[in-house]
C-alpha cells in the first residue's frame, strides 16, 4: 500500500504563525524631525548608586587585528587601575566589562549593543578599524551613549556620541605633507590597502599635491593582508618619486618594505612616510627593513615629557620590559583620563551633563597637554615626524611647534573646500 | 495508519511547540539585546535550513551562501539607506556618498527606492543568479569539491568586489546607520520585537518548505540524485533540474535570511558575506546534522549561541573550539549532533521514518539513515 505523505498539515498552522506576528506593530515614522531624537528620550540603566561605576572596553582581541588592539585594551586597562589607585572617579572605583570585537564591524556593532543595553556602562573605549567605528556609531546614536575611539583615522566625521582622542587627518596626514613639502619633495608614490582610511587619506594627498604642485606619480591599492608587491615596488622604483606615502595596513607592511629593500630603495634615495607603522608595529615589519623610514604620529614612546616617562615607566612595570608604547595605545590610555575630567567637571555620569562639560577639558597627556574641542569632540594634538632608529623605536624629527586644533572635515583648508561637500 | 497518524500529529504538535516557543515565550522572557540577538541567529538558522536542503540532502557542498545572503542583504540595505535618506536628509542621498562618492545616487541603486521592488528583488536576485549559476554548473555535471570551490570563490570574488566599490556600496564599512525600516522607526522597542517576530515566522515557514520538500517527489529524487546520480539519470530524470531547483530555494532562503539581517542587527559589510561566514555556516549545519530536517537549524543557533556567550570571556578559545568540534563531528559523526539522537531512538526510526517502503532504493534507504550519506557518496565521487 502507497502511504500518502501529508503534504498540506502545516499551511494552517504557518498562516496562524505568520497572522501573530502582524499584531506587534510598534510606531511609525511621521514626523522624521522627532524620530532622530528619540535616542535621548530613552532612560539610561547606569547604576551609579553604589561604589562602582561600570565602563566598556570594546577591543578586537581575536582575529586579524587582535595583535594591534591588544595593545590598546593594554594601556586601557593600565589607565582603569592607576584611576581605581587614585581614588576612582567621582569616588567610584572602575568596574571594567570588557568585549571582543573579533575584528568584525558586526561583531563590534552587536557587542557594543550589549555593553550599553545589558551591562549599562556609563561609557565605552575602544574600537580600532574605520569600519569598526562606522559599525558601532549608530548603536551609540541610538542608545545615546558615549564612545572614546583612540586611533588616527580619516576625518570627515563628527558625532556628539563618540570622543576621537586620535589624530584627525590635519593632526597626522596634513602635517606629514607639510614636512615633505618643507623637505623639497616635488613628487609622491601613493600606496595603500584598499579600504576607506588610504583612500580617503589619498583624496586628501591628491588635493594638496594638486595646490602645491607636487607631482603625484601613482596611486596603487592592494586588497588588506595582501603580500605581493613585487609589480608595485618596480612601480614605485620606476617613477623616481622623491618619496612614498604609505597607508598600507598589518601584514602587507611586512612584504612591501621587504620587497622594496630587495629592489635596492632604501630610506637615503627614497623615503617612505608611513602612517599604520608604530612602535608597536617595528618588529613585525622586520627592523632592518625599515630602519631609517619615516613615520607620522602625534606621540612616540621617546618623548621627552614627565607624563610620557611615568606612562612608559608604568606599563613596562605592568606588562613587561620588552614592551613599547605607541601612539593608539597613548590615546587610548588619555581617552580614559579625558572622560574622568569631563564627568568629573560635569559632577554626574549622565552622557548629556558629560556631553556639556567636554569642551574645553584638558588632560596634561604623554604627547603633551591635550584639549577636548567641543564643536567636533575631538582633541588638539601635536602632529610629529619620527625616524625609525636602530632600537626599533622612534626618534622625533620635526614637531609641529604648537598644538593643532582638531579640523576633521578640514574646513579651514582652501584647497580641500571639495573634498567634504 | 495508526503509526503515521501518530507522525504526523507529532510533528504538528513539535511544529506547533517550537511556534509558541519561538513567538510568545521567547519575546516573554529574553531582554530586548537577547532577543535582538536570537533573532539574528535565526536569520543565520534560515540559510542553514537551505543548506540543509541544498548539501545534507542534494550533495551539493555549498561554501558560497555568503553571496545569496549578501546579495538579499544589500538590497534591504540599499533600499533602507535611500529610504532614510528621502525621510531625514531630504536630499535622497545617502550621507556615505556625499563622503565618499561623487554625492551622487548611481543608477542601479535607483530602482531600490521602491519598497515592493526591494521585497521582490529580495527573492529574485539571489534566485536569479543561484539559477543561472545552477544551470551552467549542474548541465556541465560540475560536482563535488570542484563545485564547492567555485561556489566559495565566488563568495570571496563578491566581498572582494564590494571592499572596491566605497562609493557606491559602502566598501569595507558596509552599509549601517538605519533609522527606519519601511516607515517604522528603528529605535522603537516594539518595532524591534516586530522584526524578531518577522525572522521567527520566516524560519518556522522555511522548516515547513523544507519538511515539505523532503518530503516530495523532488525531495525524494534529490536524495537519489545525491547518492547515485548516474542512475537517476537512466531513470530519465535530469539531474540538474533537481540539483538547480534546490539550489534555486537554498539561496532564495539565505537572501530572505540577509535582508531580514540588516534591519535586526543594523549593519551588514564585506565581512559578513565572504568566505569565513560563508564557511561558518556551514560548519553549523554540520555540527547539528546536515540531512535532518532540525539538525541544521539548531546547529546554526546553537554555534551561533555558543560563540557569543564564550567569545567575550575567551576571545580566541572559541574559534579553536569551533574547529575542534568540526573535526570530531565530520570525523566521528557525519551525521552531525542530529544523529546522537538517531542513534538512541533507531529503532523507533526505522519503524516510523521511512516514507516509501515499497521502493526500497538504496536512496530512501540512506534518507532515513543520513549517518552514511557521506561515505555513500564519497567513493562515488573519488572514483570520477
Amino acid at each position: 500500500m502507497r502511504v500518502s505523505v501529508d503534504k498540506r498539515a502545516f499551511l494552517p498552522l504557518a498562516a496562524a504563525a505568520m497572522a501573530a506576528v502582524l499584531t506587534g506593530c510598534g510606531s511609525q515614522i511621521t514626523d522624521p524631525a522627532s524620530a532622530g531624537s528619540t535616542g535621548s528620550t530613552r532612560t539610561s540603566c547606569v547604576d551609579t548608586s553604589g561604589s562602582n561605576i561600570k565602563v566598556g572596553f570594546i577591543n578586537s582581541l581575536s582575529g586579524t587585528m587582535a595583535i594591534s588592539e591588544s595593545t590598546v585594551f593594554d594601556s586601557l586597562t593600565l589607565a582603569a587601575e592607576e584611576i581605581n589607585a587614585s581614588g576612582g572617579v567621582l569616588g567610584k572605583q572602575l568596574q571594567v566589562v570588557s568585549e571582543d570585537g573579533a575584528s568584525e564591524p558586526t561583531k563590534f556593532a552587536e557587542r557594543a549593543g550589549k555593553l550599553i543595553q545589558q551591562d549599562c556602562t556609563a561609557a565605552v573605549f575602544g574600537g580600532w578599524t574605520s569600519s569598526s567605528r562606522k559599525a558601532m556609531l549608530p548603536v551609540f546614536e541610538a542608545n545615546d551613549a558615549l564612545l572614546f575611539y583612540p586611533v588616527q583615522y580619516e576625518g570627515l566625521e563628527s558625532s556628539k556620541n563618540i570622543f576621537y582622542t586620535g589624530a584627525t587627518t590635519n593632526q597626522q596626514i596634513i602635517p606629514a605633507l607639510d614636512y615633505l613639502a618643507e623637505q623639497g619633495t616635488k613628487s609622491l608614490f601613493l600606496v595603500g590597502s584598499d579600504y576607506v582610511f588610504p583612500r580617503t587619506a589619498n583624496k586628501i594627498i591628491q588635493a594638496y599635491a594638486a595646490a602645491k604642485g607636487i607631482k603625484i606619480l601613482g596611486e596603487e591599492y592592494t586588497p588588506l593582508g595582501s603580500t605581493e608587491f613585487s609589480t608595485i615596488v618596480n612601480k614605485v622604483r620606476d617613477s623616481k618619486a622623491d618619496a612614498v606615502f604609505n597607508t598600507l595596513n598589518g601584514d602587507s607592511n611586512v612584504a612591501f618594505f621587504r620587497q622594496y629593500k630587495s629592489v635596492g630603495l632604501t630610506a637615503d634615495t627614497m623615503p617612505v612616510v608611513s602612517v599604520s607603522i608604530a612602535e608597536e608595529e617595528v618588529p613585525g615589519v622586520g627592523l632592518d627593513n625599515v630602519e631609517g623610514q619615516l613615520t607620522a604620529w602625534d606621540y612616540y614612546q621617546t618623548l621627552d615629557t614627565p607624563a610620557n616617562k611615568k606612562f612608559v615607566a608604568a606599563f613596562k612595570a605592568k606588562f613587561g620590559a620588552e614592551r613599547v608604547t605607541s601612539d593608539p595605545m597613548e590615546a587610548a590610555y588619555t581617552s580614559l583620563y579625558l572622560w574622568k575630567a569631563m564627568v568629573e567637571k560635569a559632577g554626574a555620569f549622565d552622557v548629556d551633563k558629560v556631553q556639556a562639560a567636554a569642551d574645553g577639558v584638558t588632560f596634561e597627556a604623554p604627547e603633551g597637554l591635550v584639549t577636548v574641542d567641543g564643536k567636533n569632540n575631538h582633541i588638539t594634538k601635536t602632529p610629529r615626524i619620527g625616524k625609525i632608529n636602530s632600537q626599533g623605536l622612534i626618534d622625533t624629527v620635526w614637531s609641529s611647534p604648537a598644538a593643532v586644533q582638531p579640523d576633521p572635515f578640514l574646513a579651514t583648508y582652501d584647497w580641500a573646500k571639495d573634498l567634504a561637500k | 495508519m495508526k503509526g503515521l497518524l501518530q507522525g504526523r500529529l507529532g510533528t504538528a504538535a513539535g511544529f506547533a511547540a517550537a511556534a509558541v516557543l519561538l513567538l510568545v515565550v521567547a519575546p516573554a522572557v529574553l531582554s530586548a539585546f537577547n532577543l535582538g540577538l536570537l533573532g539574528k541567529f535565526l536569520c543565520f538558522a534560515i540559510v542553514a535550513v537551505g543548506i540543509g536542503l541544498a548539501w545534507g540532502r542534494g550533495g551539493m557542498l555549498t561554501l558560497g551562501q555568503g553571496v545569496f545572503f549578501g546579495l538579499g542583504a544589500y538590497i534591504m540595505a540599499m533600499h533602507m539607506k535611500l529610504a532614510d535618506a528621502s525621510l531625514f536628509g531630504g536630499s535622497g542621498v545617502p550621507d556615505f556618498m556625499s563622503l565618499y562618492g561623487s554625492g551622487q545616487v548611481p543608477g542601479w541603486w535607483e530602482p531600490f527606492r521602491s519598497p515592493a521592488v526591494t521585497l521582490l528583488a529580495v527573492v529574485l536576485v539571489p534566485g536569479l543568479v543561484a539559477l543561472i549559476l545552477g544551470l551552467a554548473v549542474f548541465k556541465r555535471r560540475v560536482k563535488g569539491a570542484y563545485f564547492a570551490i567555485l561556489s566559495q570563490a565566488l563568495a570571496a570574488a563578491f566581498a572582494v568586489f564590494l571592499i572596491g566599490q566605497q562609493a557606491t556600496t559602502g566598501g569595507s564599512n558596509g552599509l549601517s546607520g538605519f533609522r527606519s525600516f519601511f516607515g517604522f522607526d528603528l529605535q522603537d522597542p516594539d518595532n524591534k520585537v516586530m522584526l524578531y517576530m518577522i525572522a521567527a515566522a520566516v524560519l518556522l515557514l522555511s522548516v515547513a518548505l523544507a519538511r515539505q520538500l523532503m518530503h516530495s517527489r523532488l525531495g525524494e529524487l534529490l536524495v537519489a540524485v545525491r547518492d547515485q546520480e548516474e542512475r537517476v539519470r537512466f531513470l530519465g530524470y535530469d539531474p540538474a533540474s533537481i540539483k538547480t531547483a534546490i539550489y534555486v530555494v537554498a539561496a532564495v532562503l539565505a537572501g530572505i535570511a540577509g535582508a531580514l539581517f540588516v534591519p535586526l542587527v543594523g549593519i551588514i559589510s564585506p565581512a559578513d558575506v565572504g568566505v569565513i561566514p560563508s564557511i561558518a555556516f556551514i560548519i553549523g549545519v554540520a555540527i547539528g546534522g546536515r540531512a535532518t530536517l532540525l539538525g541544521p537549524v539548531l546547529g546554526a543557533v546553537g554555534a551561533a549561541a555558543a560563540q557569543s556567550a564564550l567569545s567575550s570571556t575567551f576571545p580566541s578559545f572559541w574559534v579553536y573550539f569551533q574547529g575542534l568540534l568540526f573535526v570530531l563531528v565530520i570525523g566521528f559523526m557525519p551525521g552531525g549532533l542530529a544523529s546522537l539522537a538517531s542513534m538512541v531512538g533507531k529503532r523507533r526510526r526505522n519503524r516510523t521514518a521511512r516514507p516509501l517502503p515499497s521502493v526500497p532504493t538504496p536512496a530512501a534507504a540512506s534518507a532515513s539513515a543520513p549517518l552514511t550519506e557521506g561515505e555513500a557518496s564519497m567513493p562515488e565521487e573519488a572514483r570520477r
